[in-house]
């Protein structure tokens, strides 16, 4: 079945309203797009967004109680909800070094959940 | 009470003074004090954990910390001298600061100048006026942030947005993704005030309805909000009531603009923009007070930070430039005017001498989105140059290079001025 989706492209800050016409993984049609970044970000947006996860893990023993962290690479959108399950649950212990892996290959996807910060023991 | 000097202090330690103390530095100012009100450096950043920081500065992707630890490093680096937890109460405009700490008490600064880099705040509920009770639950996306990203504690499981600038947008996805149930996001102007990246990624991935043309119009609630009603705005932005409806909700943020913090500023003399919220400065960002500085959110509210680092550079290379002594004004001062849809231009008067300078990078914001226009520049009258941009939105910092060449060729300038309009044709 052919599929029509309107997108805001935000490969820059322009942000054209992108309308794709696809079916299944195939993209037969990009229309509103001022650029070819458009149309890549299109397709990838059909066939399969990722993002980066930004969020926050649980520390012991840490100047603070939470330490910001993020996934190394893009991971899918679908699997957002399912890493930040994970990710909640954890607990890791300080101190932290910025860029410290504290997750490994999270949910299989390639990307690490690492420190965006460091974070000393508890004074 | 004790008395310290210094050849420059630096009031904030966020991303503005942390830039401005490292160019300072950097340009052979080694005795420079950075004073910070936290009990850490990186002023908002630290609870900013999302990404989408540093693409210009840095040329990659980081979060909100990594870009504030990557200064903290450089400054740590250089032993620059740091007071934390230590609040400023008055600035002179003889360039003395009184701060105090618990540690040390009172302390009296003697500098050769200051840098002002407190940053902005957000506005709260009282300064909009909703009507209604005031239960709790009612708070800024700021400080919904700090509960979440800093503190450890999500403020809410049934949430309603009010504005669409970025912080809000953020927070609709950080509470998203915290597992609370968000409702909508109401913007009461007909286009969102926030980057269209986080418009993106932070509502349309998760489904998170934008209401544009919608305000709330009651809060309701005894001891917590119980609910919130929205309603549709017309032309002139009043309220609809036959549009009004209820939704239940225990929390609702406030994204409704940044005001720049300013009071330390106002008792040192320094005189303040009307449009912006700031300090009037030259392009060194030095205010009408001899040797005082602005750079960052105190200035004007930014949209991202490298922007604040960009400019923050240029006020710690000038703050050191004044201490070395080398500073000279030119004659005649040219002020900088906002022309036809331009909020403000920052800086507001060039009269400094030009030295090895190719350009001078205006600042500006639009007031009213437009797509396809033509900027274009004035001096006393004279079109200048003038050049097109696909686009223009008020959520997004416009930055016009006037080169110092086309200055020099014109000699003695009383006004520079700039216009963004609807391009010719179109």
């Amino acid at each position: 079945m052919v599929e029509t989706k309107t997108l805001t492209c935000v490969a820059c800050p322009k942000g054209c309203e992108v309308t794709v016409e696809y079916e299944g993984d195939e993209i037969i049609e990009v229309k509103g797009n001022a650029c070819p970044q458009g149309r890549d970000y299109a397709k990838e947006e059909i066939v399969a967004p990722t993002r980066i996860l930004p969020t926050t893990i649980r520390v012991k023993n840490g100047a603070l109680s939470l330490c910001p962290v993020k996934t190394t690479k893009q991971i899918p959108l679908e699997n957002m909800f399912e890493a930040m399950k994970i990710i909640g649950a954890e607990e890791v212990e300080a101190p932290i070094q910025m860029g410290d892996v504290l997750i490994e290959n999270i949910l299989d996807t390639g990307a690490d959940i690492v420190a965006t910060r460091n974070m000393p023991a508890e004074l | 009470m004790l008395n310290i000097k210094k050849d420059l202090v630096i009031i904030g330690g966020g991303p503005a003074g942390l830039a401005a103390a490292k160019r300072a530095y950097d340009d052979g100012i080694e005795d420079v004090m950075i004073l910070e009100r936290d009990f850490e450096l990186g002023g908002i950043l630290p609870q900013c954990i999302h990404n989408g920081f540093g693409l210009h500065h840095f040329k990659e992707e980081l979060t909100g910390p990594e870009y504030a630890q990557r200064f903290i490093n450089d400054v740590d680096e250089r032993n620059i001298e740091v007071k934390l937890d230590t609040m400023v109460l008055d600035v002179t405009k003889d360039r003395k600061v009184y701060a105090m700490n618990k540690k040390e008490g009172f302390l009296e600064i003697e500098s050769k100048a200051v840098v002002l880099a407190m940053g902005c705040r957000e506005r709260t509920a009282g300064a909009i006026g909703i009507p209604g009770t005031r239960p709790a639950g009612v708070i800024t996306a700021g400080t919904a942030q700090r509960y979440t990203n800093i503190e450890g504690f999500v403020p809410g499981d049934e949430v309603v947005v009010l504005g669409s600038g970025d912080i809000g947008l953020i927070m609709a996805r950080r509470m998203k993704l915290e597992g609370a149930d968000v409702k909508a996001v109401c913007e009461l102007l007909p286009y969102t005030g926030g980057l269209t990246r986080n418009v993106v990624q932070c509502l349309e991935d998760y489904d998170i309805p934008l209401m544009l043309n919608h305000t709330v119009t009651a809060i309701k609630g005894e001891g917590r909000l119980e609910a919130v009603e929205i309603s549709e705005v017309d032309e002139n932005l009043k309220p609809i009531p036959e549009t009004a409806k209820t939704i239940k909700a225990d929390t609702l943020l406030l994204s409704v603009g940044l005001i720049p913090e300013n009071e330390l500023s106002k008792k040192a003399d320094v005189v303040l923009d009307d449009r912006t919220g700031g300090p009037i400065v030259n392009e060194g960002r030095e205010t009408n007070i001899e040797g005082i500085f602005a750079c960052g959110n105190v200035l004007h509210v930014h949209d991202l930070v490298d922007w604040v680092t960009e400019e923050s550079q240029i006020a710690g290379a000038h703050a050191a430039k004044y201490i070395k002594d080398n500073f000279s004004k030119t004659e005649q001062c040219a002020e900088v005017k906002s022309g036809e849809n331009v909020a403000y231009v920052i800086p507001q008067k060039l009269e400094l001498e030009a030295g090895d300078r190719k350009k001078i990078p205006l600042y500006m914001r639009v007031s009213t989105p437009l797509t396809a226009v033509d900027i274009n520049l004035y001096a006393d009258g004279e079109k200048l140059y003038s050049f097109s941009e696909p686009f223009a939105k008020p959520g997004e910092m416009i930055s016009v290079p006037l080169a110092q060449k086309t200055l020099d060729d014109l000699g003695n300038v009383n006004e520079i001025k700039v216009d963004i309009i609807e391009k010719e044709g179109e």
